[in-house]
């Protein structure tokens, strides 16, 4: 029966179903047990699975994350948490180096079930070191999965689709969605976690975008409706591997594509969905692919200035209206 | 110690040295390329400690560590066409010489990076103590490795959760050309694990019986319960860190000290420095290999013949992984991805429709 509710709710109840039904699955990271988890994802899992399965962790992010890879070695299936993506930057060794590379060093001998969770994005005013988004460097990474979900919908079949894969994945979520409200839908068979859907149809323009700055898509192609530009919108869902199959679909019926991000433009993830459908869709664009980007400068901490510098919903807006017109100029 | 277990010390490390060699005569032959770090002096140490564990504990391990790989049962063939990076190597000729893996044997890797394997090990050792097996998960260190931020995250966490994990540090003395007393503020490793509370003791690395000895009681008190455990083991490496480097910044004579105990002075004089001291020297010993050898002829376990019938075999035995490994073919495009694509269980991948 579907129900409303919070996507930190989602992301619980999807933790709580999988340990339930496979006693391989065990959570672990700063604060995650007693005290329920610095965004409530792991509340009451403690009080019913035991500090063992819900393993309250030391500071020390490169220490417990290559713990969860020496868990996932011997057939666990560990889900890291990560408070921020930005105390990841600790443990890219045990990321880069290890989850993602060991299955292929091994020859293919040792599968790698292993999640790691962590919350990223531009929050409220928290200033440089806690406010990015490191997907860049994780999409680089061959041998990685990352999934980004932007409803509940998504945050609960994707983190449930997670630890029943073998390969590693990083779920990455965002600070501003986890008391964000959705549907969820427990029954209506989930697409695979790195299908892209398209949550609004247009004819004019795409707006391709993943996280919070898709459901900023959403908000900007009904705006856009309002003058008569119909934006069909794709959230990607899953940045690594990218569902290139359904953006170009799109391609072919609106011929004008604008990738939203909130991070940095400049080598970001825009950048290689613009090349990747650049390259894919040459013939059937009809302007250059338009990238609204979050500005290259570390977050500011004044509150103004924060906001001016990731994407709004009205430069998405302007962007959109910009290409439609430049391309009925052209053509 | 009884006949067969010393005797399987004694074709082990005869091999371990055999292997070696040749896998340097073969990176000077053009077969094996990138890096090589070859084991010669530290041969008791893997051999000591890998006796004394059960198979079905876990060994994590350096990139230095094809012996420990032989002496835990991978056969030499597949370990070396891992080294030519062929496709009957252990790993497909995805890993190469500081990337060994088995899973068969538990023989958890070789990891390249310094400081890596202390935090695998606590993971495994942590899922060993969630399940609650009577297991243990062996990890092997050098003396550079210490000083990484990895070490103490691990031993901390260790410790905390009281997991079975058996810290082995291969005290070589030198982290590449930086010797312990330059690198580290704390030049008796084992002083270390006090800081998170970890009984740990220092110990000749140049005897495998003692080396054995002292592995199984600190694998004892792990399986009794008591946690982590650590122990370090003094020994020398008679090659320099690996092929690329000649080991200049070591005194020739401390090197040739170690291998035939010649008069300890001039060691100290020529290295003007504080290490090694004589006592040190001196616990080493001569070259552990014939050492052993000598030791299992004067007690009158095996005589020359025996000896040399061994040694017969183990030139055989690396002679035919040789053969092997060239007659192995080079590894496909395919076989990569297939390596690559282990992973995939319950879901097909967009990407692979694309690429296939
Ligand atoms: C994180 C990291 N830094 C530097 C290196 C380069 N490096 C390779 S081996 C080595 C020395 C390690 O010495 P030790 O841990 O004592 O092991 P040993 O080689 O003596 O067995 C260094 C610095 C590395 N591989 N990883």
């Amino acid at each position: 029966m579907t129900e409303n509710l919070m996507l930190w709710q989602a992301l619980n109840r999807a933790l709580d179903i999988e340990m339930a039904s496979d006693e391989s699955v065990f959570t672990l990271g700063e604060d995650v047990g007693l005290y329920g988890g610095s965004y409530r994802v792991t509340e009451g899992l403690y009080a019913k699975y035991g500090e063992w399965r819900v393993r309250d962790t030391p500071i020390s992010e490169g220490g417990f994350t290559g713990l969860g890879v020496g868990a996932a070695l011997t057939g666990m299936r560990p889900v890291v948490e990560i408070m921020t993506i930005n105390f990841a930057l600790l443990a890219l060794d045990a990321i880069i180096n290890m989850a993602a590379k060991i299955p292929f060093m091994s020859g293919g001998q040792f599968p790698m079930p292993l999640v790691i969770r962590m919350p990223g994005g531009v929050a409220r005013q928290l200033a440089a070191q806690h406010s990015q988004r490191l997907e860049h460097t994780l999409m680089n990474v061959p041998g990685l999965r990352i999934v980004v979900p932007a409803t509940p919908q998504d945050a609960w079949w994707q983190l449930r689709q997670a630890i029943a894969s073998d390969d590693p994945v990083i779920v990455l979520e965002h600070e501003l969605l986890y008391f964000e409200k959705g549907k969820l839908d427990p029954v209506t068979p989930p697409p695979p976690m790195h299908q892209a859907i398209v949550r609004r149809e247009g004819t004019d323009l795409t707006l391709v975008s993943y996280s919070r700055m898709a459901n900023l898509a959403v908000e900007a192609a009904q705006q856009l409706a309002e003058q008569n530009i119909q934006a069909e919108v794709i959230d990607l869902r899953s940045l690594s591997p990218i569902d290139w199959e359904t953006c170009a679909r799109s391609l072919h019926k609106t011929h004008r594509l604008v990738v939203v991000e909130e991070d940095c433009r400049f080598a970001g993830a825009g950048a290689e969905i613009a090349a990747g459908l650049t390259e894919r869709c040459f013939f059937d664009l009809d302007a250059v692919p338009v990238r609204v980007a979050g500005l290259d400068m570390p977050t500011p901490f004044n509150a103004e200035l924060e906001a001016a510098s990731i994407p709004r919903v009205e430069d998405i807006v302007s962007a959109a209206v910009q290409l439609t017109g430049t391309a009925s100029r052209s053509g | 110690m009884d006949r067969d277990t010393l005797h399987r010390f004694l074709y082990d490390m005869l091999l371990a040295r055999a292997f070696e060699e040749r896998a340097a005569q073969e990176y000077s032959n053009g077969n094996i390329a990138g890096f090589l770090h070859l084991y010669p002096g530290e041969e008791a140490v893997a051999v000591g400690v890998i006796h004394a564990a059960e198979p079905s504990d876990y060994l994590i391990t350096t990139y230095r560590e094809h012996v420990h790989a032989l002496v835990r049962g991978i056969p030499a063939r597949q370990v070396m066409a891992e080294l030519f990076g062929r496709r009957d190597g252990i790993c497909k000729g995805m890993g190469g010489s500081m990337h060994l893996f088995d899973k068969q044997c538990r023989f958890m890797g070789g990891y390249a990076i310094v400081g890596e394997t202390f935090p695998v090990a606590t993971g495994i050792g942590y899922s060993i103590a969630l399940r609650d097996l009577p297991e243990a998960v062996i990890c092997f260190f050098g003396d550079g490795a210490v000083n990484q931020g990895t070490f103490h995250e691990a031993l901390n966490m260790a410790s905390l959760w009281n997991l079975p994990v058996l810290f082995v540090c291969e005290n070589n003395h030198y982290q590449i050309g930086t010797e312990i007393h330059r690198h580290s503020a704390v030049v008796d490793v084992y002083k270390r694990a006090c800081a998170y509370n970890i009984p740990a003791e220092k110990l000749d690395g140049m005897d495998v019986i003692n080396v054995y000895e002292a592995t199984r009681h600190a694998l004892a008190k792990i399986r009794a319960g008591n946690g982590p455990q650590l122990l370090e083991f003094e020994t020398y490496r008679f090659r320099g860190h690996s092929m690329a480097d000649a080991g200049n910044y070591r005194p020739r004579s401390e090197v040739s000290s170690q291998a035939s105990r010649d008069p300890v002075e001039t060691v100290i004089h020529e290295a003007g420095i504080g290490y090694p001291s004589q006592a040190e020297i001196a616990a080493a010993g001569p070259d552990l290999v014939d050492q052993l050898v000598c030791h299992v002829s004067a007690t009158g376990h095996f005589n020359e013949q025996h000896i040399e019938n061994v040694r017969r075999e183990i030139d055989d035995v690396v002679e035919d992984a040789v053969q092997f490994a060239l007659s192995s073919p080079s590894p496909t495009l395919q076989d990569a991805r297939d390596s690559l694509y282990c992973n995939r269980r319950h879901e097909t991948l967009l990407e692979a429709s694309h690429h296939d």
